[in-house]
């Protein structure tokens, strides 16, 4: 079996599944329950100043499609509602009973040094292994100049984490949002501060779908609605390009990563490890699911580590980071090819008019009386996938890498203005 | 002994639970499930299969996108008679066969049937009727027959603003969906639902006890109107060719299923021990209903294989799950008759290279013996209309149109497979070949007197 022993940043756990700051870590109840469920970690729900903020009715909004529930999910809700006295007390019981996993706790205070001084000693003294500072609430709190308000401004992101860094000796993870345009600049102001970590991404700005009949943005609320924080799987891919951005930055190296963004199973974790996350952070699919889905992460993720010769997660982290490249640094020359396998192929047409419509009419149709037969036609296929993604079987149709002749890049390309001589 | 016929076998509240729907319709959450099943292929196969051309894909995406309205749209620009195709076609000879998902997984179709029900079914729950009758040509058209051919004809004309009578030998429309079809298929009325849902386009009058040849002619609705159209549908059946063939206790399967589907289900007769002979869906729509009427014992006896019967394998099954035993290979030899009823039927054995050795028989006990063995049609009422018959049935081009000019016919009276949605198919596409007739000598006379 892998080893998923997971350390992140000095903080240890026994698997790299750790619950996100949000709604399932709200309090001990829920907390408890996902450590009996096999949860490595959690970050409590964010912790702010009494008196706590007020949450609103109705908090939720969702994207489905085509017959799958919460593909995407938005929400409205802020940071923790209870009275900092008792989540900490709830914190440090959690702590002592589960000594074994990790314990983070997401903070967030107005941008005043003084506020942070106070907070972080009684934050320490729960025991929790670490912080997570939250610079990510695209709603509610970013209109009160915390969240993402502080997040968005690399020199604030710098500030703030230096504050926590010279008032504790909790490992600081530094919780980016993904509401800007160059995720660098506040990864890498987090690092000038001195974090120990970033984690991402936080939600992204949203508004999720608009109720056709109270003709307001979804959820409704007494009539009107509100931009929100969106996640889920929807969003994998915007967090896997940012995470693979910090990985591959020569000024961020080597700084540990939590992954997170729509983590829903093994294969997800793989991938999120893969570019370069040292942890994974879940919010989406155990508020889908319940907490029980960690099992098949667990599980799935040791055996297929067994399967490709992983030992431990460290052989893992980062394993794509070096082939992330610009595209100035593909290879032109490569070229693959469409395939169809004619006994898997059911006939539904759906390569062929995909390929007609929208691409390079690179397939050909022949239809007998009781069979469709769809071929590839390979003078014209650029090898785009998009006959293989739209297939519904799997495997079907595959693409077929040809023998490549060396290599060529754009800036040595001979149509590249700018060619740089060979 | 007396013979052992008699109604009201079953009280009254288990015949209704024995006649309700036999399959109900999807709930909005089942179809939105099964909708989203639909690859929404392109050029779909099931589209092929379908004698009526629906848009399936479409109809589904639009069920699946939850534009009803539009989904029923699709089915019904298609086949008007969408309704009764969704509850009586065998799809799984038709569009589910065809399906791409039993290229996956063997008899793992979408459920196209149960689908088309839904958008059909919201439809038909609306107050609007989703076409609208052109403008009035002032031309006049007779259909023959009220059936789906006709019924479907009907309509077309009527939209395209032609005025149509539809004349029917029974005094209530819908032939065999309201006659000839097992009484669970189109539960709760549903045929003449159907029919008072698509009289809505307007144009359209019925005139019901009008027989062909009998108190109408052909002669005489050509003189009367500028087009006709003839689903006389098969008034005939196949004898068996036995002695006592007329004792009491035997009867025509058609019979059987009419009379019930005329009477209230209590005043229907059904002998204790049955025998159903034949291997389609007569057959098992007499058999099963047979046995819901109350019957002890029915046999479905076939004189040929399983893979031989005309009905579905799906028809096959459901006639064995209601308790029918289906036996093959058997060919009825002699009716045992005493004081002119039936007692018994007596069969020889067959076997596959079709030889039947009348050494080898076997006798059922039989109250009653219900004869499905086909149906034939009658050319009778257009006989002195020489009107061109080959093999038994009416001559049409691919149009629809006979031999003689300005008829047309379709449905079962014409060659091709025997199905609802066949007839529906016939009596749309002669309407529009009529339609274009109509509207080519209305140019023709309008350039004549210009």
């Amino acid at each position: 079996m892998a080893d998923l022993r997971t350390v992140f940043a000095g903080i240890k756990s026994p698997n790299p599944f750790w619950l996100a700051s949000a709604p399932p870590t709200d309090k001990e109840y829920n907390v408890r329950r996902a450590f009996q469920a096999g949860w490595g970690g959690v970050v409590w729900k964010t912790l702010g100043e009494d008196p706590p903020v007020v949450n609103l009715s109705s908090r939720y909004g969702a994207l489905g499609f085509e017959g799958r529930r919460l593909i995407g999910l938005n929400n409205i809700e802020l940071i923790s509602d209870r009275p900092l006295a008792t989540n900490i007390a709830e914190i440090k019981r959690v702590k002592r009973e589960f000594p074994d996993r990790a314990l983070i706790v997401s903070l967030m205070v107005p941008c005043e040094e003084d506020k942070w001084k106070a907070i972080l000693p009684i934050v320490e003294e729960t025991g929790a292994d670490g912080i997570e500072l939250n610079f990510g609430c695209p709603h509610g709190m970013s209109e009160r100049n915390m969240g993402a308000a502080v997040g968005q401004v690399p020199e604030y992101v710098e500030m703030v984490t230096r504050w926590c860094k010279q008032n504790t000796r909790m490992p600081v993870i530094v919780k980016l949002t993904p509401n800007v345009t160059n995720i660098l600049m506040p990864a890498r102001a987090a690092r000038a501060g001195g974090a120990d970590a970033v984690s991402l991404i936080n939600t992204i700005q949203s508004v999720i779908g608009v109720d056709l009949d109270a003709m307001a943005p979804m959820p409704v609320v007494g009539g009107k609605g509100t931009h929100g924080g969106y996640c889920g799987p929807a969003v994998k891919p915007i967090a896997l390009r940012m995470i693979g951005e910090i990985a591959r930055d020569p000024i961020m190296a080597g700084i540990p990563i939590s992954g997170i963004g729509g983590i829903s199973n093994w294969r997800d974790s793989a991938e999120f490890l893969a570019m370069g996350s040292g942890s994974l952070q879940v919010c989406t699919a155990a508020m889908h699911y319940g907490f029980r889905i960690v099992e098949d992460m667990i599980d799935g993720l040791s055996n297929w580590m067994d399967q490709k010769g992983y030992e431990r997660l460290e052989d893992l982290t980062g394993r794509a980071v070096s082939q992330f490249v610009p595209w100035n640094q593909l290879n032109m020359k490569f070229k693959t090819l469409a395939n169809i396998d004619q006994d898997a192929c059911v006939g539904c047409g759906l390569c062929y008019i995909a390929c007609e419509d929208t691409s390079h009419q690179a397939i050909s149709k022949k239809n007998t009386s009781d069979r469709r037969h769809y071929e590839v036609i390979e003078e014209e296929c650029v090898g785009c996938n998009l006959c293989a993604h739209v297939c519904p079987v799997d495997d079907c149709i595959t693409m077929v890498p040809q023998p490549v002749d060396g290599e060529l890049t754009w800036p040595h390309h001979p149509s590249n203005p700018n060619c740089i001589p060979a | 002994m007396r013979l052992d016929i008699a109604c009201g076998r079953l009280p009254e509240t288990a015949l209704e639970l024995n006649f309700a729907d036999a399959h109900p319709g999807l709930s909005p959450e089942q179809a939105a499930l099964e909708a989203d099943r639909c690859f929404y292929c392109y050029d779909a196969p099931c589209v092929e299969a379908c004698p009526t051309d629906i848009d399936i894909p479409r109809f589904i995406k639009a069920i699946a996108s939850d534009n009803l309205a539009g989904a029923s749209r699709t089915i019904l620009q298609s086949n008007i008679l969408g309704g009764s195709c969704a509850r009586v076609c065998p799809t799984e000879i038709l569009c589910e066969q065809k399906c791409v998902h039993t290229e996956i997984e063997a008899h793992h179709a979408v459920r196209i049937g149960a689908l088309q029900r839904f958008a059909t079914d919201w439809q038909m729950q609306q107050k609007t009727h989703p076409f609208q009758r052109a403008a009035s040509t002032g031309k006049r058209v007779a259909v023959v027959g009220a059936g789906p051919a006709g019924l479907a004809c009907a309509h077309r004309l009527a939209m395209h603003g032609h005025d149509v009578t539809i004349f029917d030998r029974h005094d209530a429309p819908g032939g065999l969906n309201q006659y000839g079809v097992a009484a669970y298929k189109l539960a709760d009325n549903f045929a003449q639902r159907e029919i008072e849902f698509l009289m809505e386009i307007g144009g359209i009058a019925f005139q019901g006890n009008a027989t062909l040849g009998e108190n109408i002619t052909l002669a005489g609705l050509r003189e009367t109107y500028d087009g006709v159209f003839l689903g006389l549908g098969l008034a005939g059946v196949r004898a068996l060719g036995l002695e006592s063939e007329f004792a009491e206790g035997v009867l025509d399967a058609v019979d059987f299923i009419e009379t019930l589907r005329s009477r209230n289900l209590s005043e229907v007769v059904v002998g204790r021990r049955v025998v159903v002979i034949g291997g389609g869906n007569t057959a098992v729509d007499a058999a099963v209903q047979a046995k819901r009427l109350g019957a002890e014992e029915v046999t479905l006896v076939y004189r040929r294989g399983a893979e031989h019967m005309s009905a579905t394998e799906v028809e096959r099954e459901w006639a064995q799950t209601n308790g029918v035993t289906v036996r093959f290979w058997a060919s009825p030899s002699q009716l045992n008759v005493e004081d002119g009823a039936i007692r018994s039927i007596t069969f020889i054995r067959g076997t596959p290279d079709g030889r039947y050795d009348p050494q080898n028989a076997f006798t059922l006990a039989a109250d009653m013996v219900l004869k499905a063995i086909g149906q034939i049609f009658v050319p009778d009422p257009v006989r002195n209309d020489q009107i061109l018959v080959e093999n038994g049935r009416i001559v049409v081009n691919e149009t629809g149109r006979t031999s003689m000019p300005g008829v047309y016919a379709g449905g079962d009276c014409t060659a091709g497979e025997d199905l609802t949605v066949a007839a529906v198919r016939d009596g749309r596409n002669a309407a529009e070949a009529l339609h274009d007739e109509l509207m080519a000598s209305n140019m023709e006379r309008a350039n004549h007197n210009g």
